[in-house]
């Protein structure tokens, strides 16, 4: 062989390594193909396991992963790139909206969460889908991290209505409000409940039409 | 390669040059992901495996590999191998997927892969060198374990919370009741660097205690020599 040029070593090598990422994406690509339908069986089955916590699975009877309006940017639901509200309704009458939203103000960034908001105006039930607070401190917002697996933290937001309670006391106690926080991790607290404030109001203004807009549709 | 030559290898991921203790590589998921017993046993058991298929596959394919483009061909073998894991634990383990999250991308950047490929698996025949993928794995796991355990019974006073995500109706075991307080700062990262500090000075230890021994007793005459 002659000597080496630079264009013929960067080909060469070129081509070889080439050859690997045709082989490797195969393997990847195979993968994918194999374990596609799982990871989006799966995906579904958390989505749902989600929402049985906070609206039983008694209160609808659509397929409500198919029934939702697409939202733009939401300022009451801290939503900064939009969302979906999901629509439970049972035989045909509107039942509930499931709202994705965001509370921005947590001790360490955003907190995702859905609530679910009855017809009647009163919570379902929240969840806390992804934050990043405090371990051990103000974690306690998700009820698998909170210590009394009894009665979590976030189970007081359940049945809370605006016909029993004003809408102006749904704040934690040290804002003069009347839902309990853990002393020295109110910050945690505080970002959840005014969420939950907002979205109850959001849902309750805007129900008929977010009922009345088009499956899937924009909003 | 033998019997004897396998043990060697074993014994080398282990104990003597144990990725978590004595390498000190792989550090960022060593001390990110061991606030407990069940995220450090799964990312170190995925870890494994991405060891030992990325260990066998360069083992395979050394001759074929030009030295000069190796590295971006073994990052590339790493990376493929760690987006199969990726894909199949969520697939088939998607609650445990949740936990772990990032830190299965992030095995293809953890260095002792890397480490482990190019200083065995790019010289040695495929069987010794998956069994060493493996091992090292299985030493890094011992160490991301005893971690996971120490934080998690310190800080949170319990040990396998979050074991019914693997399997399901297993409980964790609440070591001092429900009303342990909890120690928060064992939690948090300062907790895994102080652990795992005690964990090196520990191994050094008993390092330091074995060889002072044998200098005191040297090996009787016709023992084998061991140095």
């Amino acid at each position: 062989m002659s000597e080496t040029t630079i264009i013929g070593l960067s080909t060469r090598t070129a081509v070889v390594m080439t050859f690997f990422t045709a082989a490797f994406t195969a393997v990847m690509a195979f993968t994918y193909q194999a374990t596609q339908h799982e990871i989006e069986a799966s995906a579904n089955e958390e989505k749902m396991k989600l929402i049985g916590e906070v609206l039983p699975g008694d209160t609808y009877d659509n397929t409500l992963l198919d029934d939702f309006v697409q939202l733009g940017p939401t300022r009451e639901l801290g939503l900064d790139r939009g969302g979906k509200v999901y629509r439970a309704r049972k035989a045909g009458a509107p039942a509930a909206l499931l709202l994705e939203a965001t509370a921005p103000d947590g001790y360490s960034g955003n907190i995702e969460l859905i609530i679910a908001i009855k017809s009647d105006g009163s919570v379902s039930g929240v969840r806390v889908v992804a934050h990043r607070e405090t371990p051990g401190l103000g974690d306690y917002i998700d009820p698998k991290k909170d210590k009394d697996k009894k009665s979590p933290w976030i189970s007081q937001f359940t049945g809370l209505a605006p016909a029993t309670l004003p809408l102006d006391q749904w704040k934690v106690k040290k804002d003069g409000g009347q839902i309990v926080s853990h002393t020295g991790a109110t910050i945690s607290a505080r970002a959840v409940t005014n969420a939950v404030a907002r979205a109850a109001r959001y849902a309750t203004t805007n129900h008929d039409r977010l009922f009345a807009a088009a499956s899937g549709a924009p909003l | 390669m033998d019997f004897r030559a396998y043990r060697e290898i074993a014994w080398n991921g282990w104990w003597k040059q144990n990725p978590g203790v004595v390498q000190i590589l792989g550090m960022c998921p060593t001390l990110a992901i061991t606030t407990n017993i069940v995220n450090a046993v799964s990312l170190g058991l995925a870890t494994v495996l991405v060891m030992a298929m990325s260990n066998l596959a360069v083992a395979l394919l050394r001759n074929f590999i030009p030295y000069e483009i190796r590295i971006p061909v073994f990052i590339l073998i790493i990376a493929a191998l760690t987006t199969v894991v990726d894909l199949a634990m969520n697939a088939y383990l998607h609650s445990l997927y949740l936990v772990l999250g990032i830190f299965i991308p992030l095995i293809v950047t953890n260095c002792i892969v890397l480490a482990r490929i190019e200083a065995f698996a790019a010289k040695n025949e495929p069987i010794a060198s998956t069994l060493d993928g493996a091992m090292m794995g299985l030493g890094a796991t011992l160490v991301l374990t005893i971690l996971g355990a120490v934080r998690e019974f310190v800080g949170n006073g319990t040990l396998f919370s979050g074991i019914e995500m693997v399997i399901p109706g297993a409980h964790e075991i609440n070591v001092f009741g429900a009303d342990y307080p909890g120690f928060l700062t064992f939690i948090l990262p300062p907790g895994a660097f102080f652990a795992l500090g005690c964990l090196i000075a520990g191994r050094n230890w008993l390092e330091a205690r074995k060889l002072a021994r044998l200098h005191a007793n040297p090996p009787a005459a016709g023992a084998p020599e061991t140095a």
